[in-house]
Parts: structure tokens; sequence; C-alpha cells
């Protein structure tokens, strides 16, 4: 953290960890008979409870979306450019939570979690969750801190996956679904991507079939590849041409396969800091919720029929270089919106940042959310 | 938030409770003067983010899109008018976004500025391009690329089968008074049209 917290920070913030003995009975068939979950909170729950809004993280978010953990802390949470005292999301009008989802690996129940069965670590035998199950368990969540319908449910990528499931899901507790760059389904070449990061985690031979803790190794190499891979996606080539060009570290070809281009030494180093903070198994499982994800498959494939019963007006927001999550899946989900007659704005913010656009603090977006924001501030208090 | 002239007699033409889609709706005031209190509902299509910025904080549903790429993302006879006030002109294919508004809407609205009005004729018998209140821009500044006069436009709809239920042209006041009824195309300002398909 910097020498002192800078205005407009949520502050030092500690997270709070919950544990649920209500079976929850997974879309995959499996009941985790109980199970915690973490999650943060930033601003203050009013006396009606409608001032709640729900952070729902991304592939590999966590629970902590916005201050800092302690002084030692060199940066915020994720989502820190957004929330806070001032902020787009304002938390002297918001009481904001932030949840790690089950699967997980920053404390929620999930691979790295002991098994009750078994005694040991879930590691792979953790079942495969789902947007669906996540949502499931968002709401037992909501309903034990007392939050009937959320202000907001509103996430990037997959966190903007399950704002929607929950607007699908819960239609009475949620008034107002802000979908960040995110698709109703994913498309064919992202799931390709998604199976190529596995592949990479999976065929490294420190996996182990996915108990590579009992064998006291992690598959480095493999997820190493996997965030490698993740992050080019993630960006543009405008961006990454503007980082790093063709920049060479030593400022000449060394004829070998060593690091020689700037890029290659960044991956490697985004690659390296993932693997010291993210498990192989957590990762598998979610880009497997991932591929999953598809509420129209409940409604016979047919996206307006999905979101007729939905109650929320939606905010839908893309960007014009995001090519992993592209705007023209987004203006699917704003065209069956509109079919079904549902109130929706929708926004292609144009920027270069590619999908990551949606962590940035790109002006016209901040603009729109915080006009958003002060929108439901005042039909709150209507 | 005042509405301009035109927007305000709009407001007058429209039935209550009425769904509405209205193209190019800047910063929303006309729509959610609308909703405020004639009951409409409906959404407003806009390009420009500060405008929709401002739409947001105006309460309306707001979707970006480019008028010139079509309106595909509308269903036939979903609203019950289409509004377009002050953009014809400044789009690429103005009789198929018409077309477009009638396969959407039952009813069309637009208003333009009016070229036929005497103070651009008179510029134009002096050898230059109209500017004036209207049309501030100079020729090759101006997003307007298809500017027409009452004639024009009347002829067009004539060929193009559309019928025309309401005119309207109003002056600089924004006043539409017994001149402009007998001479709207070299008096009127601004002309407002209510439309349909003729059947």
């Amino acid at each position: 953290m910097p020498d002192s917290i800078p205005a407009g920070s949520a502050g030092v913030v500690s997270p709070t960890t919950t544990h649920f003995d209500e079976p929850l009975r997974l879309d995959c068939g499996v009941t985790l008979n109980e199970y915690d979950l973490i999650f943060e909170t930033y601003g203050t729950l009013n006396v009606e409870c409608n001032n709640a809004v729900l952070i729902c993280h991304a592939l590999s978010g966590d629970h902590h979306a916005a201050g800092y953990h302690s002084s030692e802390d060199s940066k915020p949470g994720w989502w820190d450019s957004c929330i806070g005292p001032g902020k787009p999301i304002d938390t002297n009008e918001f009481y904001v939570v932030s949840s790690n989802n089950l699967g997980g690996c920053a404390g929620s129940t999930g691979p790295l979690s002991i098994n009750p069965a078994s005694g040991k670590a879930f590691g792979p035998e953790f079942p495969i969750v789902t947007v669906r199950d996540w949502v499931e368990s968002q709401a037992r969540l909501s309903d034990a801190l007392g939050i009937n319908r959320w202000a907001a449910v509103m996430g990037g990528s997959l966190g903007g996956m399950q704002a929607l499931q929950w607007a699908i899901d819960y239609p009475d507790r949620v008034a107002h679904a802000i979908v960040i760059a995110a698709a109703s389904k994913l498309s064919t070449q992202n799931i390709a991507f998604n199976e190529i990061a596995r592949q990479a985690i999976r065929y490294d031979t420190s996996f182990h079939h996915g108990h590579y803790r009992e064998h006291n190794v992690v598959p480095e190499r493999g997820l190493m590849l996997a965030r490698m891979l993740g992050h080019i996606t993630y960006l543009s080539d405008d961006v990454l041409h503007a980082k790093f060009g063709r920049e060479l570290r030593d400022g000449k070809f060394n004829f070998g396969y060593d690091v020689e281009f700037q890029i290659e030494s960044y991956l490697r180093h985004q690659g390296q800091a993932f693997v010291q903070r993210f498990d192989a198994n957590s990762y598998l499982l979610m880009t497997k919720s991932l591929d999953y994800f598809d509420p129209a498959a409940q409604f016979d494939n047919d996206l307006n029929k999905t979101v007729a019963g939905c109650k929320a007006q939606f905010l839908v927001i893309s960007f014009t270089s995001d090519w992993r999550f592209s705007p023209a899946k987004s203006r699917e989900l704003v065209r069956a919106l509109l079919d079904a007659d549902k109130d929706v704005s929708y926004i292609d913010v144009d920027s270069e940042h590619g999908h990551d656009s949606f962590l940035m603090e790109i002006q016209p977006y901040h603009d729109v959310l915080r006009s958003y924001f002060s929108r439901i501030q005042r039909e709150r208090i209507a | 938030m005042e509405l301009r002239a035109d927007q305000a007699l709009i407001a007058e033409w429209i039935r209550p409770g009425s769904r509405i889609l209205d193209l190019g709706c800047g910063d929303g005031r006309l729509l959610a003067a609308l909703q405020r209190e004639h009951g409409a509902s409906g959404y407003g299509v806009e390009i420009d983010p500060e405008n929709i910025v401002k739409c947001i904080a105006n309460g309306i549903n707001v979707v970006q899109a480019n008028l010139d790429d079509g309106l595909n993302d509308f269903d036939d006879n979903s609203f019950d008018y289409v509004v377009m006030t002050q953009t014809i002109q400044a789009v690429r294919f103005p009789q198929r976004l018409l077309h477009e508004m009638l396969r959407i809407g039952r009813e069309g609205i637009v208003t333009f500025p009016n070229m036929g009005h005497w103070k651009c004729r008179f510029q134009l018998a002096f050898g230059k391009m109209p500017i004036t209140r209207h049309l501030p821009n100079t020729w090759h500044s101006t997003p307007n690329i298809h500017i027409c006069t009452i004639s024009d436009f009347e002829d067009m709809c004539t060929s193009e089968k559309i019928e025309i239920l309401q005119r309207t042209a109003v002056d600089s006041e924004h006043r539409a008074g017994v001149a402009m009824r007998v001479l709207p195309n070299l008096l009127g300002e601004i002309a407002m049209y209510r439309f349909r398909r003729r059947a």
C-alpha cells in the first residue's frame, strides 16, 4: 500500500467467511453438503436493505475487489478503480458485496479445501460448478446478509455471465443487471482457447491427474502456459505493439531460444506471477464453467424466451477491441432483451485494451457506470 | 429540461402510453419528457458516447448504434412511433431508413431543417451555400449530407408510397402561424411530418 491510503479508496478491508450447512445440489449432480464462502463488503447496508450491489468476479478474480488488505499490499483489489467513496460505484451510497466463487482458490470452498468425507484436500475431485451453481450459492449468501433484493448485480466477463444468470434465476431479487464484456454463451473460438489452456495444464508432467499437491509439486509450466495464452487473448494486438513492439531485451539477437523479445519476458513474468497465486485445478474448473454457460439451453435455445421472465433493468457494455468476448456477442443479448421489451441500455465503448478493458479506468466507460449508478440511487430514493 | 420546439410539438402528436423508438435521440430529453408526462415507454438510439451518458442520467433506455448500419436489432411492428428529429439530413440512406422506420413502427415522425426556406434561397441566389441557425456548418464541415426542401420530401413520400398524416412547418421562433400553413416551403424553417405506409 502507498504510505497513506489514497483518496477514494475503500481503505483497509478484511474478508469474512460464512459457513453454509444446507446442502447445495450442483448442476453436475453432486451435492455439496457444506461449504464456505469468503467475501468482502465495502460501504454500509442501509436500514431498508436496498442499497446492496453484488460484484461477481471473472476467471482469475476473487473476493478482493477494492481497498487494501494491509499496509504491505502493493496493489489494491482488482476493481478498485471502480469501487470506493466517490468512485463510479460509490461506497458512500452503496453497500458492495464481493464473494469468491465456489471452486475458486482464494478462500471459498474449492479444490484446495479439505473434503470432509475423506479428510484430504478435494484436489481434482472437487465437482465442476456452473454459473447457475454460483448464483445459487450467492443467493444463500444474500439471505445470510439479509439482502432480499440487490440494487444491482454486476460483473465483467465470467462475472457478467453471473449477473445475467441472476436476472434469469431470481427476477425478483435483481433491480439492475450490469453485464460487461460478457456473452450469453462462449463462441467456439473461445472454447477452443480454453481447451488449449486446459491441455497445457493437464499434460504438464507435474499435474499427476490433479493430485499434484500430494506430490508436493504444482504444474507450474502448464499453468504458466495457460495464463500466457489467456493473457494475450485478453489484450489487443495494438496494445501489445504499443507496449512492447519488437523491442529486444539485450538490444540484439542472441540466436537462441531464451527470452529475447520484451514481450517474451513480459509473458513469462505474467505466467510466473499467476502460478504464485492461482491453483491449477481451480483454473480448469473455472474454464469449464465458462464453456458450459448457456442459459438459453434451458429455453429451447431461444435467448428471447430465456430473458422473457427477467424483471431487472439491464446495462450491457462491450469494448470495441475485445475479440475474446466480442461486441457482437453483447449485441446478441441486447437484441434478445429488446425483442422481449426489457429495459436495456447498451454501449460499445471505444477502447484499444481488448477484453481487459473492463478492468480499466476508461473515461467513457466509467462515465456510463457513474451515470447509471446515480440513476439507481435516484430510483432507490424515489 | 426544456424541449426543442419541434420536440414539444411531437409531444402533442403522440398518443399517451405509446411505445416509442427515438432515432438519434441526443441527450434523451424527448423520450424522458414523453415517459414522464405522457406515460410513454421505449428506447433511444444514439451513436455519441457523451450523449449516451446523458441519456442514462435522464433515465431513458438507450442503445448505441449507427443508423447507417440499419436497424436490424428491432423487430417488425414493435413500436407505435419511430421518431427521428433533425437527424435524417445526416444519415447516408434516408430513404432506406424511412422504410426501416415504417417496418419497425406503425407510424413515423421526422423533423428536418427546410432547405426551401427563403433565407436559404436568398443565400443561394447570391451563389453561396446557405448557413442558417438550423444549418450552421460550412459546406465542407457539415454532417448534413442529405438536405432537402419540404417539396422534395413530399415528392419522395409520394414515390415511396408513404402517406403523410400530419405536417407542420415552424419558423425560427417555432411558431406555426397562418403564413406557414399557406407557404410552408418558403416560410417554414423546420419541417415536421407524421406518416405511415400507404395502405
